[in-house]
């Protein structure tokens, strides 16, 4: 068979088989057959469709039209990643290339008495009960392909572990670079967080790539937040022309917990980012800000979900988008609120501004309640600049594309003052007035 | 310095001016007056480049320069000021980073290195003085939560930085009490000197009391359609816009 007629779907499954093939014993743990029945659903399901509810305005075909090289290596040197670093903080920073943890690249900085970092692989070999204990625990019911492709290929990513009453003060900064410069490349990236009772931590996970080849990220963050517990989570996305990303980010919330997190958008092809919170626990409080600002052809989908299981408890979100040339923006949010959850508030907002005729944002808030002592309410606007704002602005001296900037960098500002990790937020700032004034 | 001619304007299809003829000389105050819907907005609006605003005939010479072609914010770089009706409220910019910018675009258009951080401050605060302007207003986002008097304070605030040689009061006036309405009217008066102008756009004589105007325009239904002294506007306070439009009628 020529390459030609093999496609995305048959050579996974196939390189799956053959990995297995040379696993001896290990194919019989109960770690690996999660992944070999995750292997089945994914070749059950298939790559979505736009006849999928879920897929409706994000197409994949283009994504899964070619193949990748899953196991590329890269000649990647400290002096190649100059060029994508996020201003330095004293952080405990993790390099993976490709989807591969590079140890020489990355900086360490908590004791390991507060915070255990491993890469997914390291930390398995050290202690495969706790790893199994959470892998895929939180990913077993999504009936998604994206995501059960991921679970069937785990082999890599970041495993962190917080011990219960353990402030971690410095962020984990992950940071997952695409090297394309040679070649069309996946990763698959498997990350577990597991935050112990009262204990509080900072992760951030940044997307670069390098090379104009094309790259095709599917990515799945678990998350796990014990009583009394505080997770900020941020995502950014600063990516290529030919950057294809999947994510999906899952966490649950047991009682009194926090959740904050922050998804910014900045550049990449395609890009669709899953955030399913289950608030499983009473008086717990989620937040979840994002940011996106396609421009040319790039497509930026969020799916979120708030799931209240528990009475009294809060969610809050707010989303913003600013669409440009040709762009295409997706916003679906769900808020489930089941029969146990009563005195649930769930709040949900998204607002967005397009800049071209040509650009489109479809947003679709979705709210299923089966309780009925609940405070819950949602919108979303889709306007152009406010003309008023920009006639004063003017009238003041300031040029019509300063004043767009001005107002655009405004309209961000609520949630970029959500990140609370400073060499981030610090970042984006820098990147987002950079891209404003750009044109 | 401003010489308006034949000045006509419409919105949407509708002629709102029909042939305003002015001429402002440096240092003079021109008080504007008339009922509502006669113009007396649309005038200002399109003296500050407004684009809604059809001009469909007409010049306007500003020191030497005709205006009606060029961009809103180089007339304000030219030293035309517009002291909104109805300030506009601009969530995440603050008061005083709108202004940084809009004091070192200005010099830019006028060839001119910016001002530094330092300086910049020295120049805001002395000026907030001059209007009673809270500093804490200046950090807070644009008019956000603004009360009345206090949007109309920062236009004046704004028009004491921005130094220009032409400022347009629109209804300044306007839902103001009157200790806010003596605060302002000081703001205006200590800008004036024999080499700035401005056109005081009101409905009532009241804020003439304290801008006292050199000459008194009655505009009504798109024309100056009488011109006058400062006495011109206690006449009207007296008497009402009525007699006006008889007037008018009668020629008419």
């Amino acid at each position: 068979m020529s390459n030609e007629t093999i496609d995305l779907k048959t050579r996974l499954i196939t390189d799956f088989y053959a990995r297995e093939s040379v696993m001896n014993g290990e194919a019989s743990s109960a770690f690996h057959q999660k992944k070999r029945a995750a292997l089945a659903e994914f070749d059950k399901l298939g790559f979505p469709t736009t006849r999928n509810e879920e897929w409706k305005y994000s197409n994949v075909k283009d994504l899964t039209s070619v193949l990748y090289n899953f196991n590329a290596d890269s000649s990647i040197t400290p002096a190649d990643l100059e060029d994508l670093k996020i201003p330095s903080q004293e952080a405990n920073i993790l390099y993976f290339v490709n989807g591969h943890y590079k140890a020489e690249l990355s900086v360490l900085v908590s004791s390991a008495s507060q915070i255990i970092i491993d890469s997914l692989q390291e930390a398995y070999k050290k202690d495969p009960v706790l790893v199994n204990s959470y892998f895929n625990e939180l990913m077993k019911d999504e009936n998604d392909a994206f995501s059960a492709l991921n679970t069937a290929f785990a082999h890599d990513g970041v495993f962190i572990h917080i011990p219960d009453n353990q402030t971690v003060e410095h962020p984990v900064i992950l940071r997952f670079v695409s090297d394309a410069r040679v070649q069309n490349v996946g990763s698959q990236p498997r990350n577990i967080i597991a935050v112990g009772r009262n204990a509080h931590v900072k992760v951030a996970e940044a997307y670069r790539t390098l090379g104009n080849e094309r790259s095709f990220t599917n990515t799945v963050t678990e998350i796990f937040v014990s009583e009394d517990a505080g997770v900020e989570y941020y995502k950014v996305q600063n990516e290529s022309e030919n950057a294809y990303h999947i994510g999906t980010t899952k966490v649950k919330m047991l009682d009194r917990s926090q959740f904050y997190s922050g998804t910014v958008t900045l550049n990449g092809r395609f890009t669709r980012n899953n955030l399913n919170i289950i608030l499983d626990g009473e008086r717990c409080e989620a937040h979840m800000y994002g940011l996106y600002f396609p421009d040319g052809i790039q497509h930026v989908d969020n799916h979120t979900v708030a799931d209240h299981r528990k009475p009294n408890s809060e969610s809050n979100e707010l989303y913003k988008g600013i669409l440009r040339d040709r762009s295409k923006g997706v916003f679906n949010g769900k808020i489930f609120v089941r029969p146990d959850a009563q005195k649930t508030n769930a709040f949900q907002s998204c607002k967005n501004i397009v800049l071209s005729t040509e650009a489109t944002m479809n947003t679709k808030p979705q709210l299923e309640i089966f309780a009925d002592d609940v405070k819950c309410s949602h919108g979303t606007t889709t306007g152009q600049i406010d003309e008023e704002a920009l006639f004063y602005m003017r009238s003041r001296g300031i040029s019509r594309s300063e004043a767009m900037a001005l107002l655009m960098f405004a309209f961000c500002a609520d949630v970029i003052s959500q990140i609370r990790i400073d060499s981030i937020r610090e970042y984006l700032e820098g990147v987002i007035a950079e891209k404003l004034t750009s044109k | 310095m401003l010489s308006i001619k034949e000045l006509r304007a419409s919105i949407e299809g509708k002629e709102i001016l029909k042939g305003i003829n002015l001429e402002i000389k440096p240092g003079e105050v021109h008080a504007i007056m008339g009922p509502n819907g006669s113009g007396k907005s649309t005038l200002a609006s399109v003296l500050a480049g407004r684009e809604e605003y059809e001009v469909t005939s007409g010049t306007v010479v500003f020191d030497g320069k005709e205006i009606l072609d060029m961009a809103p914010e180089n007339r304000a770089a030219e030293g035309i000021f517009l002291a909104f009706q109805y300030p506009v409220e601009i969530p995440g910019v603050t008061t005083i980073n709108f202004l940084k910018t809009a004091v070192n675009e200005i010099r830019k258009y006028r060839g001119e290195s910016p001002l530094d951080a330092a300086q910049f401050l020295k120049m805001v605060r002395e000026k907030a003085k001059l209007v009673s302007m809270n500093d804490s207003l200046l950090k807070r986002a644009l008019n956000e939560g603004f009360s009345g008097g206090e949007k109309k304070r920062n236009e004046i605030f704004q028009m004491a930085v921005l130094e220009p040689k032409l400022a347009i009061l629109d209804e300044t006036d306007s839902g103001l009490d009157i200790d806010a309405l003596r605060i302002v009217a000081e703001g205006v008066n200590s800008l004036r000197s024999p080499d700035r102008s401005a056109i005081v756009v009101t409905h009532y004589q009241r804020l003439l009391d304290y801008i006292v105007p050199d000459y008194v325009h009655v505009l009504y239904k798109g024309r100056i359609v009488k011109s006058g002294t400062k006495e011109l506007a206690f006449e009207l306070e007296e008497k009402g816009y009525d007699w006006i439009k008889a007037e008018v009628e009668a020629v008419g």
